[in-house]
């Protein structure tokens, strides 16, 4: 047994939300296996993971239990012992490589510094052991690689950078706090595959901190699920997967959207473009250089159907997305609502036709100015358009209705709603316009899966009910297979496939939209559960 | 009102409080409390504290009243504090605004010259202007808020710079608001926090350039100014030393009290726990 | 190489700022009441009309204001900054032999307050919300509260006229008539107060600056990673969060060069050191409008030298400044 927590209990400071983070916890990670530990924000997950290395931030304290490591309690250690099992015989991995390396040291001296620490290994010695590690994390020039500072590398080969750092010195327990969540979704294949890989040549126990039941099904070889500090299920990766007993388990795992887009009854046939997107081009000038955001992409949305545009960060496609809707310029190409090129209209032209297209986005604590109240929020664009207040004011709380909050909750704040309900609020302020077009951008990508499930079904029935078409921008292959009627895979500016969901995310044609269906985690999992 | 509220708590801005009340109450009661005018010839010149009831501070080296040039330096100090402050931030909101709103050739046409002035020691520019537009109080308090502007100018822009990227700004621009309204009421209201907190030391500063201006007798000799009496006192340091002490001590805590309002009003504003709420 | 390009690319951003900077003094010499030759001719006690026309021509100041302008500017290309009638010498040759002293006070006390004040920082921010902490942060406050000036008398009356430990003012002992190393070390001497006077300010400002980094710093991932990797806390100080606090540091460094100019003014006012500062006040006294203009002109050339040097350290510290970034 590597690592064995018995009834571990952690304190939080005495003005948080609620007295204990972690409460009454016992699990064990074995030799030579891989325990997920799962749970949405605020389950704990991430501070029961910091107690083990003793790293917790300040007035976070472990109040009752044990944490043995090869029989001994870590609770109990003195610093200097603490030291000389951190980083030696239990290595750690974080959730963003970029923010975990020290921006100002070369990634070869922040690895070299584990060996400086805990061994006496002359420095010629040390730097043949780096390059040698670097070169087992599949980094194509370890030697550059050594040389380089982190922002000089991308993010997967920061987090292989972190890795080496963390196995330098072949621990016996890995603890990875969401290692690829910072990541896009072939980087965070490549990146499980390299962990699972370096735990069976080590032989050691990885303990892996995540809140995607996805990458639980592509790692774990057993599972403990988490719900405010506690510990629900716990049980073989096969049984928690297949046959999960509590209920809250079985509802996070219903939460996981199919990558299998779900048979709808056939449409009657999807009308006109009500937006074309022709040959459109947009280059950005950045540190002296030019980076094409966009080329040449043609698209359409029909009508009351839902176009999903799908790809890896800098694909372009939050980029394109604002140009639907003018918070950025085009190059060249049209961009037509209805038949009207909004690319070529005059601020005033554009004014008068704002109201077609309305965006929803990503972040639901950037997207609300925090200094009004939500009702003023929602009434804000019909009120600069004209509109009387005495009319507008009704509708808001129509509107909030309409989204599933309680319309006496206008007068408050944005600080006094959670995640997904603010997400609901940015969506009310984007119907209040009464648009032909919805753009939402990664709208439920912030949100926990439970809540995110909530907020899609919430879109498809507005959506029906208000017969709106819809562009939806995501990173997410699954979220794309449950809401878009067609699916537009994007690389490097690029449209590299476009075609009906059914057959673009089940029988990719093109090799990049085959490589990204492939890296989607748990794929293979989710596809029998779901038949 | 939680702001208040908050402000309440803070010991510092407690403390701050209490002290600049007796400045101001010092300010107030200036022309009750000594109907002359406080740089008339009172008595003999150098008379210590305490030894003459008339003179409760004593007299300076010409025979002015100490205390009353005291109580009335208060009204020059904070005069100057209030105006050159409101010129600084609002030449300083007013060009951070444009320069990191708009970007682009605005932005560094603005930055330019707010480095033109940053590169400019303020001091020796203030001297330059004084000696070209004269030391008159009212303009003084204008030429020091000139020399002043640029911090806050900065300020705001790096405030602007990353408000103005926030979802819920293009959020408002998604909507066709116009800019005007964008800049200042939907970004303003969320920058302005930490300019305000940075007016205190506009103010504290200029305050203290006022008195350092008399100290070498370039500020306006028709009013009792704080850092005059200390120039006077310097001549008679080894004899009388406190002409000199007494008012450097009322600066002291005139410009302490005004950098621990900063403080609690920063604590109050504090944005870690901002992000918490 | 990445340094030098960008040491070149800084210097070309400082050519328009110098330009604006000319403009904006050549605006104000415009709105100056009487010209240049009106002051000197004040300073000579003439009244010749005749004669101050002859100047005008001969320094360019009769033609309209664009040929005023160019004529201007293509002086202080040349670095001819005009004639001092009060010194009776050419003003750079003036402001040449005033600098020295001005360079040694401000480098003296920039050394002094970058280094207790970043040490004290530290402290403060190892010990933060405790009593050590607190002191420092009233201290602080209270340095920064201070009037220069005022605490340089205060200096005088206490070390040199109460316990007559240290000189009350001047740079040398002249009627000693020390050389090599006695000079240099009644140099020192003389240069104790005055670098603690001009220092305390910006003492609490470092102190302040780096309290407030280092706890910033300290909040971060790689801080963490260091710890996660078993390194001591000393060297988790020192090794990955000092360096990273010290960026805003050297930036302040660079934006406080102008302020501390000023701030030379007073202080060597208070302990009469013949320094450029002094010089300016003089100036001023005597309304030798030349003498000031050319002061603002060099010391503007200073500040862009020294934000030069701070650019070339910040990009020396932080590899991600890019040279055409």
């Amino acid at each position: 047994m590597a690592l064995s927590i018995e009834n571990l209990s952690v304190r939080l400071p005495r003005h948080a939300d609620r007295d204990y983070a972690v409460r009454d916890l016992s699990l064990n990670v074995g030799d030579n296996e891989i325990v997920c530990v799962v749970g949405e924000s605020g389950s704990g997950k991430s501070i029961m993971a910091s107690s083990i290395l003793r790293l917790l931030p300040e007035g976070v304290t472990p109040e009752a239990g044990r944490i043995l490591f090869e029989g001994e309690d870590l609770l109990r250690f003195p610093p200097h012992a603490m030291r000389s099992i951190r980083g030696a015989r239990i290595g750690m991995i974080f959730q963003d490589p970029m923010t975990a390396l020290n921006p100002l040291h070369r990634v070869g001296d922040q690895i070299a510094e584990t060996f400086r620490i805990h061994t006496t290994l002359p420095q010629a010695d040390i730097r043949a052991r780096v390059l040698d590690l670097l070169g087992q994390m599949h980094l194509p020039d370890p030697a550059r690689a050594a040389r380089a500072y982190p922002h000089e590398l991308s993010g997967g080969q920061r987090q292989r950078a972190m890795i080496a750092m963390a196995l330098a010195l072949e621990p016996k327990l890995l603890i990875a706090d969401e290692p690829t969540t910072a990541l896009d979704v072939t980087t965070q294949a490549q990146i499980l595959s390299l962990i699972r890989e370096l735990q069976q040549r080590n032989r050691m126990g990885v303990l892996f901190i995540t809140h995607d039941f996805g990458v639980v099904a592509e790692i774990a070889t057993r599972i403990a699920v988490m719900r405010h500090g506690v510990l629900v299920e716990e049980g073989s990766a096969a049984k928690v997967l297949e046959a999960p007993e509590h209920p809250y388990t079985r509802e996070l795992i219903a939460a996981v959207p199919s990558l299998k887009p779900p048979s709808k009854e056939p449409l009657q046939p999807l009308g006109q473009a009500v937006l074309s997107i022709v040959d459109v081009s947009k280059t950005y000038r950045q540190k002296g250089r030019d980076v094409a955001a966009l080329k040449n992409v043609t698209l359409a949305l029909r009508r009351g159907s839902t176009l999903g545009i799908v790809g890896e960060s800098g694909s372009g496609k939050s980029t394109l997305a604002r140009c639907i809707v003018r918070l950025l310029t085009t190059d060249s190409g049209a961009i037509e609502v209805d038949g009207a090129n909004i690319t070529t209209m005059t601020t005033v032209e554009w004014r008068k036709n704002v109201r077609r297209v309305q965006m929803v986005f990503q972040d639901p604590y950037a997207s609300l100015n925090p200094r009004r109240k939500v009702g003023d929020l929602v009434a804000q664009g019909p009120l600069i358009h004209g509109a009387k207040a005495a009319d507008v004011y009704p509708r808001v709380r129509d509107l909030f209705a309409l989204v599933g909050l309680d319309p006496a909750a206008v007068d408050r704040y944005p600080h006094e709603f959670s995640g997904g309900q603010r997400q609901r609020i940015g969506l009310a302020r984007a119907l209040a316009m009464d648009p032909d077009i919805l753009v939402a951008d990664e709208p439920v990508s912030a949100l926990d899966v439970s809540v995110q499930a909530q907020v899609l079904t919430l879109i498809a029935d507005i959506q029906r009910k208000l017969g709106l078409s819809v562009v939806f921008i995501t990173h997410d292959l699954r979220v794309a297979a449950q809401i878009c009627d067609r699916v537009a895979i994007m690389q490097g500016g690029r449209v590299v496939e476009e075609g009906m969901a059914a057959d673009v995310l089940v029988a990719p044609q093109h090799p990049y939209s085959q490589a990204l269906v492939a890296a989607v985690p748990g794929r293979r999992w989710h596809a029998e559960t779901d038949v | 009102m939680t702001l208040l509220k908050s402000l309440a708590r803070s010991p510092s801005a407690i403390i701050g409080a209490v002290l600049l009340l007796i400045v101001l109450v010092m300010a107030a009661s200036a022309g009750w409390l000594f109907p002359n005018d406080p740089l008339s010839l009172a008595g003999r010149p150098l008379q210590a504290p305490f030894a003459n009831p008339r003179f409760p501070l004593g007299t300076d080296s010409v025979g002015r009243n100490v205390a009353a040039q005291l109580f009335y330096g208060a009204r020059t100090s904070l005069l100057i504090g209030l105006i050159s402050t409101v010129v600084a931030i609002v030449i300083g909101i007013v060009v951070g605004a444009l320069a990191g709103f708009y970007g682009r050739w605005i932005d560094t046409a603005l930055m330019r010259v707010t480095e033109a002035f940053q590169t400019v020691p303020s001091f020796i520019l203030l001297l330059l202007l004084v000696v070209i537009f004269g030391s008159h109080i009212e303009t003084l308090a204008l030429t020091i808020g000139i020399v002043s502007w640029t911090a806050p100018a900065r300020l705001t822009r790096a405030e602007f710079l990353t408000l103005r990227n926030r979802e819920f700004v293009q959020a408002c621009r998604g909507l066709g608001m116009p800019n005007w309204r964008i800049i200042f009421l939907e970004i303003l209201p969320n920058a302005l926090p930490p300019v305000i907190v940075y007016a205190s030391v506009v103010m504290a500063f200029s305050i203290l350039l006022e008195s350092a201006l008399a100290f070498l007798g370039l500020s306006d000799p028709n009013v009792a100014s704080w850092g005059n009496l200390i120039a006077d006192g310097r001549r008679v340091l080894r004899t009388a030393a406190y002409v000199a002490t007494l008012p450097g001590l009322v600066i002291l805590i005139t410009v302490l009290s005004i950098s621990l309002i900063g403080q609690g009003l920063n604590d109050a504003m504090n944005p870690r726990l901002r992000r918490k709420g | 190489m990445r340094i030098l390009r960008l040491a070149l690319r800084r210097l070309a951003v400082s050519l328009p700022c110098m330009l604006i900077i000319l403009l904006g003094l050549f605006l104000l010499l415009q709105l100056a009441p009487g010209d240049a030759i009106d002051a000197l001719m004040g300073q000579m006690g003439s009244s010749d009309t005749a004669l101050a026309e002859t100047l005008r021509q001969q320094y360019g100041l009769g033609g309209g204001v664009a040929t005023r302008l160019a004529v201007y500017l293509f002086n202080l290309l040349r670095l001819d900054l005009g004639f001092s009638v009060a010194y009776n010498q050419p003003v750079l040759t003036v402001i040449l032999q005033r600098l020295p002293v001005t360079l040694l006070l401000m480098v003296s006390a920039l050394s002094f307050a970058f280094a207790a004040g970043m040490v004290v920082g530290v402290l403060a921010a190892r010990r933060v919300n405790r009593w050590p902490d607190t002191l420092i942060s009233m201290l602080v406050l209270i340095f920064y509260a201070t009037p220069s000036f005022w605490i340089g008398l205060m200096g005088i009356l206490i070390f040199a006229v109460k316990l007559n430990w240290l000189p009350s003012g001047g740079i040398s002992d002249l009627s000693a008539g020390f050389t090599g190393l006695r000079l240099v070390l009644d140099t020192a001497v003389h240069l104790i107060l005055p670098t603690m006077t001009l220092a305390l300010i910006y003492f609490a400002i470092y102190v302040r600056i780096t309290r407030a980094s280092m706890l910033e710093v300290m909040t971060l991932d790689f801080i963490r990673t260091a710890r996660a990797k078993g390194l001591k806390e000393g060297a988790v100080l020192v090794r990955h969060a000092l360096r990273n606090a010290l960026l805003p540091m050297v930036t302040i460094l660079g934006l406080q060069a102008g302020a501390m100019l000023g701030g030379a003014v007073v202080v060597e006012s208070v302990f009469t050191l013949p320094g450029l500062g002094r010089l300016a006040h003089e100036a001023v006294i005597q309304r030798d409008l030349n003498m000031l203009l050319g002061i603002v002109f060099m010391s503007s050339l200073l500040v862009i030298a020294i934000n030069f040097i701070v650019d070339l350290v910040y990009a020396r510290i932080d590899p991600r400044i890019e040279a055409n970034g």
